[in-house]
């Protein structure tokens, strides 16, 4: 394990030349994150805000166009049009330009003006079952509220005694905004995305092109190889690992309450991970098309098995068990109770343990392995 | 014609050479629908629940207990004081806490409060939905005057999705996911194969005409692709029991424009590029990504800025999963779906002509 410093420093220097002089390498590692960030913190949105709503009232009195008015004014909902027979309702949805209809019966204000209970109908469009089930809920919610005979709305007491107030409060995220939890999730793909692809495809490149050859021919001790491929892409990964925190604070206003430094000491040994993985692929493909697609095969899975987009508890019990060997689901973990609870090393030691077992073991792996190829 | 037939021999042959082609053509397509018919669930169930009862009396259990039987809640943790509340959601034991306060039975504090992780907002609202129908459904059923405080009593009926399963609205869009990227992905080797190969000057000095050899080139992986389709269908209906309620006939047509769009497209962006791995790469981004994430089939359209929203317009997977939706869920036909399927019939001949053009343009 003989490491000459110089020389390693030359690799190093050499590495990242390689890297910056590409404009497609560089577009990736500068451009690509920021793109993912846009992608990620706009489309990948499960809020439920201003869902179109059609609306049939056949009582056409002033405290059913109030109620209409609590639909539209909550922000949940969207008053598109207005329908006059039941068909119109079937039409809108059934064309989908609408995912909710309010239907409010003719006799709604006489109701409540005699005190009997007031029915309205809610037809959901349950095609989109997320949209569908958050959207029925506020409905229920709104429509359960609207002139209740204690006098309470919302949260506010009042009125009766023994009536139940059920205040419910959201910590860490009190507007319910997914964007709070899916931007610092752009962190962990793409950090280990830049982790395979630098180390995966550049080292088959070289094999490809033999300047790997040339380099095994040097008097480079194998140590120092793999020291002087891996420490750029550490510093790269770090790069854009501080490129997405600072966009994701100034431009999507997510706040990091945590701490940073703890979040670069644990994003240490994920880095150590995402690079042993790509190396492991690197020693087992012979061409850059080859190590794509094992790239492919392993990144598509990690990602959806990561609890990124789609919550780990609610898939079946087996894959749960699965995605325990995956670092993706874990370093997720780290972020987002960083970024959005301000967890400490006393919570998340657990999974940064189980990420320096999982980069340290790999990387070792993978080290060995390459070395005997090189060797 | 023969000249026709030759060429898609001959891809067939060629294909079967290729044990990644074809493991890429029949098994990943079903193993995808598996696993993202699975695991793309946003059903709320079994969310860990934490319980303060400062009240322990007869009715403060009855509440609890009803959290417990409805399904959506398991409770995991019964703690003594509020303190306990945040370790806990910082550890994510519970996701969700219900306090009761003392005398709450006796009526002297009838404020119950329910603190929820907001991180992953979605289960979030949904559990908070969930808590504020079990708490309302109890005091209907337990505090004799509780009808009376209510005013408006909603009646709500869900069409299409009765249940709200996330399986019912994803794997209808999926076959639409997978079939684009399975589409662009087996073709778009297929023409830089030959370039890398050398085989594409041969190509060009037989006397076969480009609009021959781009059909020749298609007619396998249609095939290919239509089997897949019924693949995906059949594990749809049988192990996720998705509802069928519509018209086969307008599935199979709409498929079939969807399918020559995407092989079009990969056949467009393997002729343009000539090199494999790049033409796998452009394939993947210009498929994958914005199929999965601009094309509604998890988030919708609806809550996008307007300038992601334009750019969706031109993600065809958009189109087939509105098509696919209707046709497995809501059973509606032409007169609904015939913008979808006119916008498909667009895709279909402008990534035809994209594939001719650019294949034109290379042998001559």
């Amino acid at each position: 394990m003989a490491v000459n410093s110089r020389r390693l420093w030359e690799l190093i220097r050499k590495e990242f030349r390689q890297m910056f002089r590409d404009p497609r390498s560089a577009r990736m590692i500068f451009l690509s994150p920021i793109v993912q960030l846009l992608l990620f913190g706009y489309a990948v949105n499960t809020d439920v805000r201003n869902a179109k709503t059609l609306v049939v009232d056949y009582d056409a009195t002033a405290t059913s166009r109030e109620l209409v008015q609590t639909f539209a004014a909550s922000g949940y909902f969207q008053i598109v049009g207005y329908g006059h027979r039941p068909a119109d309702l079937a039409r809108a949805l059934d064309r989908g330009d609408v995912v909710l209809g309010l239907e409010i019966p003719r006799g709604f204000a006489a109701d409540i003006a005699a005190g009997r209970p007031a029915q309205v109908q809610v037809l959901v469009d349950g095609t989109s079952s997320n949209t569908a089930t958050v959207a029925q809920g506020y409905a229920t919610q709104i429509i359960g509220q609207f002139r209740r005979a204690d006098g309470r709305t919302g949260g506010q007491t009042g009125g009766r005694a023994d009536a139940i107030d059920l205040r419910a409060r959201a910590w860490y995220n009190p507007n319910l905004v997914s964007r709070v939890y899916n931007v610092p999730g752009v962190i962990g793909t793409i950090v280990m995305l830049m982790g395979l692809l630098l180390t995966a495809l550049a080292i088959v490149r070289e094999r490809e092109i033999g300047t790997l050859e040339q380099l095994m021919v040097s008097p480079l001790s194998p140590a120092e190889l793999i020291l002087g491929k891996c420490l750029p892409v550490v510093a790269v990964c770090f790069i854009d690992l501080m490129m997405i925190t600072v966009v994701a604070m100034l431009w999507f206003h997510i706040p990091l309450i945590g701490s940073f430094g703890l979040l670069l000491f644990a994003s240490t040994f994920y880095i150590l991970s995402g690079l042993g993985l790509g190396l492991l692929i690197s020693t087992v493909s012979n061409t850059q098309q080859e190590a794509f697609m094992s790239m492919f095969f392993f990144f598509l899975p990690a990602i959806i098995l990561s609890g990124f987009m789609y919550p780990v508890e609610n898939m079946p019990i087996v894959v749960q068990y699965a995605t325990l060997a995956n670092p993706i689901r874990h370093y997720l973990v780290i972020v987002r109770g960083i970024f959005l609870k301000g967890a400490g090393l006393e919570v998340l030691a657990p999974q940064i343990a189980v990420l320096a077992f999982m980069g340290v073991t790999v990387l070792w792996i993978a080290a060995s392995r390459l070395r005997k190829t090189t060797a | 014609m023969t000249r026709l037939l030759a060429i898609a021999r001959k891809e067939v042959i060629q294909l079967r050479r290729d044990p990644r082609s074809l493991v890429m053509g029949f098994v990943v397509p079903a193993f995808l629908t598996l696993m993202f018919g699975y695991v793309m669930n946003f059903d709320v169930k079994h969310l860990p629940l934490g319980v303060i009862d400062q009240d322990r009396t007869m009715t403060s259990r009855d509440l609890v207990s009803a959290y417990a039987s409805s399904g959506y809640f398991v409770v995991t943790e019964r703690l003594e004081r509020t303190e306990d509340v945040e370790p806990m959601l910082q550890r994510g034991t519970v996701r969700m806490v219900l306090v009761i306060p003392p005398g709450f039975a006796a009526g002297h504090d009838r404020q119950l409060q329910i603190l929820v992780d907001g991180g992953d907002a979605n289960t979030a609202a949904i559990a908070m939905n969930y808590a504020n129908a079990i708490t309302a459904a109890w005091a209907g059923r337990t505090t004799h005057d509780a009808r009376r405080t209510v005013t408006v009593v909603p009646q709500t009926r869900v069409w299409y999705n009765e249940e709200l399963k996330s399986s019912n609205m994803v794997v209808p869009g999926l076959i639409a996911v997978i079939m684009m990227i399975i589409a662009a992905m087996l073709t778009a080797l297929t023409v830089a194969r030959e370039w890398e190969r050398g085989t594409m000057e041969q190509l060009a000095a037989t006397p076969v005409h480009p609009v021959e050899v781009i059909i020749g080139k298609l007619v396998p992986y249609f095939v290919i692709g239509l089997f897949d389709v019924a693949v995906a269908i059949f594990i749809g209906l049988t192990v996720f029991k998705v509802p069928f309620r519509g018209n086969p006939v307008i599935l199979l047509g709409t498929t079939s424009l969807f399918l020559l769009g995407a092989l079009g497209l990969g056949i467009f962006i393997s002729a343009a590029i000539k090199n494999q791995l790049l033409a796998t790469q452009v394939a993947m981004l210009a498929t994958y990504l914005p199929s999965l994430l601009l094309s509604g089939l998890m988030f919708d359209i609806a809550s996008m800025p307007r300038a992601l929203a334009a750019i969706t317009t031109i993600v065809p997977a958009r189109y087939f999963i509105v098509v696919l939706r209707g046709v497995f869920l809501k059973g509606v036909g032409p007169a609904v779906l015939w913008p979808q399927a006119l916008g498909m019939l667009l895709f279909a001949v402008i990534g035809l002509s994209l594939a001719v053009r650019a294949f034109r343009k290379e042998i001559g």
